[in-house]
């Protein structure tokens, strides 16, 4: 399609700047795939549906398979390759290696994006808000169980490291 | 699937973006989060040559109150209106609804007035909008326009809307502080399209106890004087609202919007949703 419509686009990929030019049919999934070599975005249902294409835009989740690369200009695009020195993304990951979140691993990258949101901006939650705020990403292979748990040893974690440092004081 | 090829533009201000698509005779649409549009074009149920972003347009994302109503822009998200993000109209009835449309990475970028705009029965706002009497706020190349809620929809995917119009927002009258309301849905997962919707509110002090069937094959089906319903969900009184919305007895999507009335007039009437 060397006649196809071109445009230019800027934007922030994983702290990058980033320059280039898209057709806007491109979605920011393929434009990070194919274009950046960012293939740790997963593609699955290319509606919206299954959650694979998962990534963070200017600090949200975001579905990238039915969001244009082209509406991301200006914005700040994280997708899984830039979490890997964010901490609670390593709690995350290890707590999905501990317990047994992934099998295939296909879903796995929006699987800790979704995760990472929940933990951060539902520290209370329960088991059932847990399953609640997942059921926008699909898993084939663990049946659930060992994400919900997983998710559930951050929050667990962060709670008790939340009342320490009072329990602390009170020992000091 | 991928989309096929279009255009993109996103311009600051309303009549720019008329201009953009007037001239493309029908096949320019405008687009805000692209969520439901998105879909449609990745599955290509739509081609459109010109897609006009709408959310570089500030107007669009105002909220603003006026005296007994408040407006809210067309490019407000489902998330920011289940985070609370913007003035409460309706003593927490959108609230309660945006945190039940599809998943949290779609609410971060769908938005009202795409999802109204968008016309799916089976949508969430497109029936909570009919039971709250919203206007339609629509500017063209002619000007500005009030779309009432009964004309808003003709049909599936069907709206008031001309080709080169945009929804700039919905005028809602508030509701008082003693008003109760109910919302039922039914979908098999949480997130998917609702099989069934049901709506009730009853604001005592406004004068109005209206219902809402939703999720069928048509426009919502509007019940204006709602109270016997509530006090008396008996079939007597049910199965001519579920006939009168089009609904066929003895099929599997009368029995569920029959058990989705019926819950939300139960819930109305036990406990209401109002936190007073």
């Amino acid at each position: 399609m060397t006649d196809a419509i071109r445009k230019p686009l800027q934007l922030t990929v994983n702290r990058a700047k980033v320059a280039d030019f898209v057709e806007p049919r491109t979605s920011l999934a393929d434009f990070l795939r194919e274009q950046q070599m960012l293939t740790g975005t997963n593609i699955g249902c290319e509606q919206g549906v299954c959650g694979a294409c998962t990534l963070m835009v200017d600090g949200a989740p975001a579905r990238s398979c039915i969001t244009p690369a082209i509406a991301c200009a200006g914005s700040d695009v994280r997708s899984i390759e830039g979490f890997d020195d964010d901490a609670l993304m390593n709690e995350l990951r290890a707590a999905f290696t501990a317990e047994h979140a992934l099998q295939c691993g296909y879903c796995t990258p929006g699987m800790l994006v979704t995760a990472r949101d929940i933990v951060s901006r539902l520290p209370d939650a329960d088991d059932a808000r847990v399953r609640l705020e997942l059921s926008g990403n699909l898993c084939r292979c663990t049946g659930y169980v060992g994400i919900v748990r997983a998710i559930r040893l951050v929050l667990d974690a962060r709670r008790a490291r939340a009342a320490q440092p009072l329990a602390a004081a009170v020992t000091a | 699937m991928k989309a096929a090829a279009f255009d993109y533009e996103k311009p600051l201000a309303c009549d720019e973006a008329i201009r953009l698509v007037t001239p493309t005779d029908g096949m320019g649409k405008f687009v805000s989060g692209s969520q439901s549009l998105g879909p449609m074009m990745n599955l290509r149920l739509a081609q459109p040559e010109l897609l006009v972003d709408l959310r570089g347009i500030a107007a669009l994302r105002e909220t603003r109150s006026d005296g007994e109503y408040g407006v809210i822009g067309a490019c407000v998200t489902h998330a920011e209106i289940e985070d609370g993000a913007i003035e409460d109209f309706t003593q927490g009835l959108m609230a309660h609804v945006a945190r039940g449309i599809a998943y949290r990475a779609v609410r971060n970028r769908g938005t009202l007035g795409g999802s109204l705009a968008h016309a799916d029965p089976a949508a969430d706002w497109i029936n909570v909008m009919c039971a709250l009497a919203a206007d339609f706020l629509v500017a063209g190349p002619g000007g500005e326009r009030v779309v009432a809620s009964a004309d808003w929809m003709a049909g599936a995917f069907t709206t008031a809307l001309e080709a080169d119009e945009i929804l700039t927002g919905v005028r809602i009258r508030r509701l008082s502080d003693t008003a109760r309301w109910s919302y039922y849905k039914f979908n098999r997962k949480p997130g998917e399209f609702a099989e069934a919707i049901a709506v009730f509110i009853d604001d005592a002090r406004a004068g109005i106890c209206r219902a809402v069937i939703g999720a069928i094959d048509a426009p919502p089906c509007l019940i204006a004087n709602a109270r016997a319903l509530v006090d008396d969900p008996s079939p007597a009184l049910l199965d001519p609202c579920l006939t009168g919305a089009g609904l066929e007895p003895g099929t599997y999507e009368y029995q569920v919007h029959r058990v989705a009335l019926m819950r939300a007039a139960a819930t109305l009437r036990e406990h209401g949703r109002n936190p007073q």
